[in-house]
């Protein structure tokens, strides 16, 4: 598989479907795991790192049904394609900015993928569209369970699955689920949220996970703690409280609506604009108004554009996308005005498309 | 309706849900904004593993009488599995080997019950090593004392840890 190919596909994480798809974006769990026979990361030998990846790759081309992963050495990319595995949530920034013998197995429908050399020797991670835990749980376990017919995991009979960092240990897992909550923003009541949920022990990152910036209205809810629950129980304690988050969400839009339906749909008209006629324009502020303009389509105040659409712009727009899908290099400006020339085509046609299928 | 903190109207309703139940709060923008900007002094930004560590390092969670010198041992013990001194876990923040856990039990255990809440795994146990890999984790530094041994000739002792290696590998699999 060529990431040129991957490049012009969505993804199952932005399919845009699923249950509670217009406020839960994805679902996502990850496993972190290490060999008992190898140092973790830190205190590995290049050597060392180059026996864990042929260890790992050796279980993974194992699996029959497997022969259609397509196995990345991310230590050979360069740094636009890195970039773009980060943007598309296949690998991690730490990954990406790693140094030394690390690599990827990816599921060529992008719902699930296995890093190898991250933090720990291998982190495993599913993807699903919408509200989906119990199923990205089921699917996660099974691959758990295939890479460790073939390798000894290091293993604790009290402390659980070790890890390279004591925050993961356990379990090792990471639940998170992806929300778009624009109206919470608008309302001012995000932060009020947050503090309640840093209450419970959960974390809210953005969207590129630590560090990041919630871009876009977008922010990934996950738990904090990895040991002394089950696996199940973690993925309670979040997926009981996003109907929460979703139910505060579709209030603070009713509201806005009911308080100032004009202002709203001026909001979203203007964005709208603004993305169709724009010469040049920054990630930043691209994420920013397609968030309004999701919102926008949720809400019926937009007809001729559909969620997958949005979706679509949302990752395409993205720094590395753009220079994948243009296929050459560009510095900033460059990007800036390529953003706004494709934003341009691709709402005028899409808007033509998507208002004709629902004709 | 009238905003509850002065005589404008209110537009924001509020709904106030980390009470014991769900409470409706009605103001006008200029006091929601400042509602909603309040600092609540109560919570604190999540802990951080590099503050913990600090925090135990004063103190706080290691035993009571602990001198200035027993702390700087602490420190200077490495693993005699990986060599990764608990100094060094403090600067990183990241273990070493699995052995680690073994070998710092002591002082990761209240780090690991602060973090947690907990100290004991209920999850998932995988099919092999049920009962624990620390013996599996022993072959990195019989690997290790292999290839030194080499290095230096001493052909009587790589052959002994070669045998020694063969063994766990296949005690283990």
């Amino acid at each position: 598989m060529k990431l040129e190919e991957l490049a012009r596909q969505c993804g199952e994480w932005l399919r845009g479907s699923g249950p509670e798809s217009d406020i839960v974006i994805s679902s996502r769990i990850r496993l972190a795991r290490n060999l008992a026979d190898f140092p973790f990361i830190r205190r590995c030998s290049e050597q060392d790192r180059k026996e864990v990846e042929e260890t790992l790759r050796r279980q993974i081309a194992s699996v029959d049904e497997w022969s259609q992963l397509s196995f990345v050495d991310v230590n050979a990319l360069d740094r636009v394609d890195r970039q773009f595995l980060v943007e598309r949530q296949l690998i991690s920034r730490e990954h990406a900015e790693g140094e030394g013998a690390r690599a990827v197995a990816i599921d060529p429908q992008e719902k699930f993928s296995l890093m190898i050399n991250e933090e720990d020797h291998l982190r495993i991670q599913v993807m699903n569209s919408g509200l989906a835990l119990e199923q990205s749980w089921t699917q996660v376990n099974r691959i758990d369970d295939l890479m460790e017919a073939g390798v000894t995991y290091a293993f604790h009979p009290k402390l659980g699955y070790l890890t390279a960092c004591p925050t993961n240990v356990g379990t090792g897992m990471r639940v998170s689920v992806m929300l778009h909550l624009p109206a919470l923003v608008i309302t001012r009541q995000i932060e009020k949220v947050f503090r309640s949920l840093q209450k419970i022990s959960l974390a809210v990152r953005g969207l590129y996970g630590e560090g990041s910036q919630a871009m876009g209205d977008f922010y990934q809810i996950s738990n904090q703690i990895t040991l002394g629950r089950s696996e199940e129980e973690l993925i309670k304690q979040v997926s009981d409280v996003v109907p929460l988050l979703i139910d505060y969400e579709r209030r603070a839009r009713e509201f806005l609506i009911r308080e100032s339906q004009e202002n709203l749909h001026d909001r979203v008209s203007r964005a709208y604009g603004i993305l169709c006629t724009a010469q040049t324009i920054s990630s930043e502020e691209t994420m920013h108004l397609l968030s309004s303009v999701r919102m926008g389509v949720n809400l019926g105040l937009i007809d001729d554009l559909a969620i997958p659409t949005i979706n679509q712009l949302f990752i395409h727009t993205q720094p590395a996308h753009l220079q994948k899908l243009r296929g050459i290099e560009l510095d900033t400006a460059d990007r800036n005005i390529e953003r706004a020339h494709y934003l341009q085509r691709q709402l005028r046609k899409r808007g033509q498309d998507d208002a004709a299928e629902k004709n | 309706m009238k905003c509850q903190k002065c005589e404008k109207p209110a537009t924001f309703h509020i709904t106030e849900l980390t009470g014991p139940k769900l409470q409706e709060v009605h103001l006008c923008e200029e006091c929601a904004r400042e509602y909603l900007s309040e600092p609540e002094a109560s919570v604190a930004a999540p802990p951080t593993l590099a503050g913990m560590l600090a925090q135990q390092l004063k103190g706080g969670q290691l035993k009571v009488g602990q001198t200035a010198e027993e702390l700087a041992r602490i420190d200077q013990r490495s693993c005699p599995v990986c060599g990764i001194t608990f100094y060094e876990f403090r600067q990183a923040g990241r273990l070493g080997c699995p052995h680690d856990y073994v070998c710092f039990e002591r002082e990761l255990d209240p780090l690991i019950a602060n973090i947690h809440g907990d100290t004991a795994h209920v999850g998932k146990h995988p099919r092999r090593g049920q009962k624990g890999t620390d013996r599996r984790t022993e072959l990195i530094r019989l690997r290790r004392r292999m290839k030194e041994a080499v290095e230096q000739e001493k052909y009587e002792l790589a052959s002994e840890l070669r045998d020694q290696i063969r063994q766990v590998e296949q005690q283990e699999s």
